[in-house]
């Protein structure tokens, strides 16, 4: 920063937000969200039931891309109709709640892809929002999490992944830094998904070829790293062209197991081949050809590039846009929200919130249920720390964002018994011996860093041994069953049974935890306006709203009674007026050393009051306490001390810690000084109010005091146990008169 | 459906083939899919249901094929007969589809 820089801009300058970059709209580059100069004119042009016309393009110029757009990916039989609405028109059908799902799906059928994205663009974010409400496949929401670590650790791997599965993923996403784990990992994130919960589908992102093989060895329950590109120099450069990934995605069926295309906007930016286009314009192209391989579903909204995207504007605007175009296709939609896009909280959450509150398919195509250093997809959006976060959220705003709250305690179990269950499994295959001393790092790990005892030479010999026996996930079951974990091995099983019939291979299909199917065929989106569409059961609804971070008043009660000291607060009897002028009375609120014990700044009531007398004898004046039993407003608790004390001065004290200063002649709600801010009032204050106190009686000058204001957000932390404790007040509230306290310690 | 129980699995009596989605179950579900307005996704679940027959290293072996510049216009023909032959007509069809357009974009193994 130069001469000039005042410091309110070397403030902002350092905040997490700036360390992103933000990119100046360059089309030539692809670094534009929405229609590019060289995004083409949408067109159509059909010949005897032919393609001869794409999006500007005649049929002897088509790329592979178009080519097999051309062929398998448009229905002529409403091309004619569709191309003809014009922009807005269409984009309104998306949002109109009288419109219905399936009517938008029948359109969008015969559009193009350069139509299909001029349709799209307009739609405003709270616009993208309802339609992303109505559009999506499946009506209950779901989630999908990584699951990864530094090491390929199959224990922490384990333990990871059925705690993912606590919280109510059910999708888990494994990958390797070491691409010769693949198979170990898949093993160890199978075993423990399995026991975190029944149904989570499994996977392990890793080069084509090799992911196949693990799904047809019945390693994995899903695959979907099955990359789809918007040019056809970065397609092949990826190593694979349209007709390879559609005979890819027939090879996944063939086997029973689900799969979805990986796509999303900003790619081909980054690998500098855009052609010029925008961003929105290629992820059409790409969302287009998923359909037309016939892929039931697509994780797009960025992914990798999502900090592309991110960086030119309204590039977050077209994440979600992408997402709603998977929609609009009629395929189950992984929107994103994966890959880190920003160093701000603030930024990223902006980046979600849409979509959370929409709902989707699956929320995040990744979240990131473990450390972010333990992520080998790099960190994503939402991470380890952000899981208490996500489950507020989801209760702040009675959203289902697929994720549930879990008990430390049934945690704690589920972790053990998932690295038992591989530690087990390991040994009786001969794959690895992981020791007990690894095995108990891993229970208890937050992340790999805390696993210092694992071998990492283990994980690349188990996926050998894996890859040269020809293992199977049947060989897996069998070892679980004779190894005691027979609910494991039947759960692991029954993910086997399910290929069988292939319901799972419909669009946006997850399994429930009974095993049943909830997918566009069997829980299809009726969403038609407020009133329609996905609600949460009640039961659903409880765990949304039971986080463990709750409390009740009786919580409190009990919170408090377990501080209680009643033998050092006791009744000595009705509490009479002084006339001594030197002494100042005490009074305390009805539940003070009755039902609350503790102040909100952690001193208890008798610590609280044993400063106040020591500073009312520092100044030479004399004391009594009193309990003022018929009123919870400190202001007259406090009046009333004043009209007892023979000095006419009295000090109020609420049970929860706050005070103040009144004078007998003083208006019930007027006083002398007030502390009002209760958690930061410690013993020095409560000292220095006693001597003020003793200085208003005496009529000499008080010290001024200062409330502790500080930045934090102090109502969040105390304003709920206020609540309680304020009920708690009015709980012991009477008509009896005050009654002198005997204060002893 | 076989028995697929823990019992026959320590029994060693359940493989990878015990758990394999049938044709007949495949075109089901392609018909369902074309229900709900999803013909792209019936087509592929018809071009599995030719390909339960497959060998997993046959399998492999295509998807190989098809992926840029790895097979000439013979080879990739040959595999398109071959599928037509044993009942496979779609996996034909996109093997010959997949040659035509490779050869015209570039993308057939060089001395092809």
């Amino acid at each position: 920063m130069g001469e000039g820089v005042v410091g309110r801009f070397r403030f902002m300058d350092a905040q997490p937000v700036n360390l992103d970059g933000f990119a100046t709209e360059d089309p030539q580059l692809g670094l534009i969200a929405f229609n590019s100069p060289a995004d083409p004119e949408p067109s159509l042009v059909v010949r005897d039931g032919r393609v001869v016309e794409l999006d500007g393009r005649a049929e002897a110029d088509f790329d592979v891309i178009d080519a097999f757009l051309a062929a398998h990916g448009l229905d002529l039989d409403v091309a004619a109709e569709a191309m003809a609405l014009d922009d807005v028109a269409l984009a309104r059908l998306l949002v109109d709640p009288n419109v219905p799902r399936a009517e938008v799906v029948r359109l969008v059928a015969g559009l193009t892809p350069a139509k299909l994205a001029r349709a799209l663009a307009p739609l405003r974010p709270a616009e993208l929002t309802i339609a992303m409400t109505k559009m999506r496949a499946r009506r209950t929401p779901s989630n999908q999490a990584h699951v990864t670590n530094r090491n390929d650790d199959p224990l922490l791997l384990a333990a990871d992944a059925a705690t993912a599965a606590a919280f109510g993923f059910r999708e888990i996403e494994t990958t390797v830094p070491v691409l010769g784990d693949a198979p170990s990992n898949a093993v160890a994130v199978s075993i423990g998904a399995a026991v975190g919960a029944p149904g989570v589908l499994v996977q392990c992102s890793v080069e084509e070829a090799t992911e196949l093989q693990l799904g047809l060895r019945g390693l994995v329950s899903y695959a979907e790293t099955v990359s789809l590109y918007g040019t056809e120099q970065i397609f092949v450069d990826g190593d694979d062209t349209p007709w390879s990934k559609a005979f890819l995605a027939s090879a996944y069926a063939s086997r029973g197991v689900k799969m979805r295309v990986t796509s999303g906007g900003g790619a081909e930016a980054l690998m500098g081949a855009s052609e010029g286009r925008s961003m929105f314009y290629l992820e059409s192209r790409c969302v287009s050809l998923a359909r037309a391989i016939g892929s039931q579903g697509v994780q797009n909204g960025g992914i990798d590039a999502a900090a592309v995207a991110g960086s030119v504007p309204r590039g977050v605007r077209s994440l979600m846009a992408e997402n709603l175009m998977v929609m609009a296709r009629n395929l189950e939609a992984c929107t994103g929200n994966d890959a880190l896009m920003s160093e701000s909280d603030v930024r990223r959450t902006s980046r979600t919130m849409p979509i959370f509150l929409a709902g989707s398919d699956y929320i995040c195509s990744g979240f990131g249920s473990i450390q972010r250093y333990d992520n080998m997809f790099g960190p994503s959006q939402w991470n380890a720390e952000d899981v208490d976060d996500f489950l507020i959220m989801q209760r702040d705003w009675g959203v289902d964002g697929g994720l549930r709250t879990a008990d430390a305690g049934a945690v704690a179990v589920l972790r053990r018994r998932a690295v038992d269950a591989v530690q087990a499994v390991y040994r009786h295959l001969g794959l690895a011996d992981l020791d007990d001393v690894w095995a108990d790092q891993a229970v208890d790990a937050a992340g790999s860093k805390d696993v210092p005892a694992a071998d990492l030479m283990a994980p690349l010999t188990a996926s050998r041994l894996i890859r040269e026996s020809g293992l199977t996930m049947v060989d897996v079951v069998a070892a679980l069953e004779e190894c005691g974990f027979d609910d494991v091995a039947q759960r692991l099983l029954d993910m086997l049974g399910v290929r069988r019939h292939g319901d799972h291979l419909q669009t946006a299909a997850i399994f429930d935890e009974d095993l049943r199917v909830l997918s566009l065929i069997t829980d299809p989106n009726d969403y038609a306006g407020p009133g329609t569409g996905y609600e949460p059961t009640p039961r659903r609804a409880a765990e949304l709203d039971a986080v463990r971070q709750q409390r009740s008043v009786a919580d409190l009660r009990a919170a408090q009674a377990a501080g209680a000291d009643p033998a050092a607060l006791a009744v000595r009897g009705p509490a009479a007026a002084g006339t001594d002028p030197r002494e100042v009375v005490i009074g305390v609120s009805p539940a003070t050393g009755r039902a609350i014990w503790t102040t909100l700044g952690g001193l208890t009531v008798v610590q609280a009051l044993r400063e106040l007398l020591a500073g009312l004898e520092e100044e030479g004046c004399t004391a009594r306490v009193v309990r003022v039993n018929d009123t919870v407003d400190l202001g007259l608790v406090g009046l009333t001390a004043a009209r007892l004390a023979g000095s006419g001065i009295g000090i109020g004290l609420q049970a929860k810690g706050t005070a103040l200063i009144h004078r007998r002649d003083l208006a019930p709600l007027a006083n002398l000084e007030l502390y009002s801010v209760a958690p930061g009032i410690d013993a020095p204050m409560y000292r220095l109010l006693g001597a003020n106190a003793a200085r208003h009686a005496k009529g000499a000058t008080p010290q001024p005091a200062r409330n502790p204001y500080s930045d934090e957000a102090i109502e969040a932390r105390y304003h709920t146990t206020v609540v309680g404790l304020v009920a708690i007040e009015r709980s012991c509230c009477t008509p009896e008169p005050p009654q002198e306290l005997e204060v002893t310690w | 459906m076989s028995d697929l129980t823990l019992d026959a699995v320590r029994a060693g009596d359940v493989t990878m083939a015990d758990v394999a989605i049938t044709p007949q179950t495949l075109r089901a579900q392609a018909d369902v899919a074309r229900a709900h307005a999803n013909p792209q996704l019936a087509e592929n679940l018809l071009r599995a249901a030719e390909l339960t027959a497959v060998g997993d290293e046959e399998l492999l072996a295509v998807y190989e094929m098809l992926r840029p510049r790895r097979a000439t216009a013979a080879e990739l023909e040959a595999a398109a007969a071959s599928f037509e032959a044993r009942g496979a007509p779609r996996i034909a069809a996109l093997l010959r589809e997949a040659a035509a357009v490779y050869a015209r974009r570039g993308l057939l193994r060089a001395g092809g």
